[in-house]
């Protein structure tokens, strides 16, 4: 059976993809954010000074060991990799969708602008 | 101020940035770095890291609404996304090493122009004539979308190569403020490449999120994105601009718009004065 596909349906499944996305994302970091407030409610508040807390994919041992501990500032950090890795998962298939078109412009130019993304996370700074 | 206090005001900020950025198409982005900067003191790389991930949550969530219109064009997106994402990567770079106060007085300059940007395309018309680039068949980029009447309309595309400059440009700014950089990205597409403004704006809204994912790899280990800060901002934003697509059909988009352009407008203004100063 061939999977039929055209640029209509990519997008519509695309639309879908991305919202899933959000909503998964968006629920980590609801949930983050109760526990920080009820951790910190009543600290005060000081973003006038930046003091960088980098964090990357090379951090992930230290980000699940957070979570474990029920970090509530880990599991946002997870909500927002998560995000962050919607469109990119978007690209994913948007290859994968152009394969089936058998278009190998646009699968290698969309190789081409994962390539970028893919570079970019993993070469930080 | 404490963070339970902090938290909620910056959530109710941020919804009301996403929601005008939403009924005016400019994206939340511009009034939310100046917002957190001049009201709430925060220091302004902790700003536009927060604001990088409310662009991707935002052209994420609303992406499903805009592909259900028909308009959006997912080849003119991908293409010009290999320049916006590789601008967004040289951005995110040069952010990290420019002083704020250049970021700050370059933020009031894109802010200034997107507001004479929108007063010069209020009530504007679409093109009768264009010269489609030779590229475009070629690069498969001509389409169609719905017209009023339900029959199709097929374009073509004019100027590409100024068009793929021009994105290159919208990704460096993108990658070095922190916004989505929509009014240049449809700029480049409606005006130089001769693209409906319907198509451009929703294969726009496609490709912001793809570039904000560029660099925030960048952000993150440079701790540009705060969890504290970046959660709130993120779920206001979110809220304000569903709120806000839903509400666009029934608001005075019209006048909004004439606000906004003020808005933002005096807001430059203000990030260049204080980032002249040094007080950002």
């Amino acid at each position: 059976m061939r999977l039929e596909i055209d640029d209509k349906r990519m997008e519509l499944t695309m639309g879908m993809l991305l919202r899933f996305g959000v909503v998964m994302a968006s629920t980590l970091v609801l949930a983050g954010v109760f526990f920080f407030l009820l951790d910190h409610a009543r600290q005060p508040v000081n973003y006038r000074n930046f003091v960088p807390h980098p964090l990357s994919i090379e951090h992930r041992q230290q980000l699940l060991s957070g979570i474990s501990h029920g970090d509530a500032a880990a599991i946002i950090q997870v909500g927002i990799l998560f995000l962050i890795a919607t469109p990119v998962a978007r690209v994913v298939f948007a290859v994968m969708a152009f394969l089936l078109e058998r278009d190998w412009l646009y699968t290698a130019i969309s190789l081409a602008v994962l390539g970028v993304l893919l570079f970019s996370l993993t070469h930080p700074s | 101020m404490t963070v339970l206090v902090f938290t909620l005001l910056v959530f109710a900020g941020s919804a009301v940035a996403g929601l005008l950025g939403a009924l005016t198409g400019l994206g939340g982005g511009v009034v939310l770095v100046p917002l957190l900067t001049l009201a709430f003191h925060v220091d302004l790389r902790y700003a536009i890291g927060a604001s990088l991930i409310s662009v991707i949550a935002t052209s994420s969530g609303a992406a499903a609404a805009y592909v259900r219109e028909g308009y959006s064009s997912v080849r003119i997106g991908m293409f010009l996304e290999v320049a916006t994402t590789i601008g967004a990567i040289v951005g995110a770079f040069f952010a990290a090493r420019v002083p704020t106060r250049a970021l700050a007085v370059l933020f009031g300059i894109v802010l200034i122009y997107s507001s004479w940007l929108s007063w010069k395309s209020r009530g504007r018309r679409d093109e009768m004539t264009i010269i489609a680039d030779p590229l475009s068949d070629r690069l498969r980029l001509s389409g169609n979308y719905p017209g009023p009447g339900g029959q199709l309309i097929s374009y073509k595309v004019a100027n590409i190569p100024q068009g793929f400059s021009t994105m290159f440009g919208a990704g460096i700014l993108s990658g070095m403020l922190g916004i989505g950089s929509g009014a240049v990205k449809v700029l480049a597409m409606d005006q130089i490449m001769k693209i409906p403004f319907k198509v451009s704006t929703t294969t726009s809204n496609f490709m912001i999120g793809v570039t904000a994912a560029a660099s925030a790899g960048i952000y993150l280990s440079r701790g540009y994105i705060d969890p504290g800060l970046a959660a709130p901002v993120m779920l206001g934003v979110l809220v304000g601009s569903l709120t806000g697509a839903r509400l666009l059909a029934r608001s005075p988009v019209a006048i909004l718009r004439y606000i906004f352009i003020v808005v933002i407008l005096v807001l430059g203004v203000e990030m260049i004065v204080n980032g002249w100063l040094g007080r950002l």
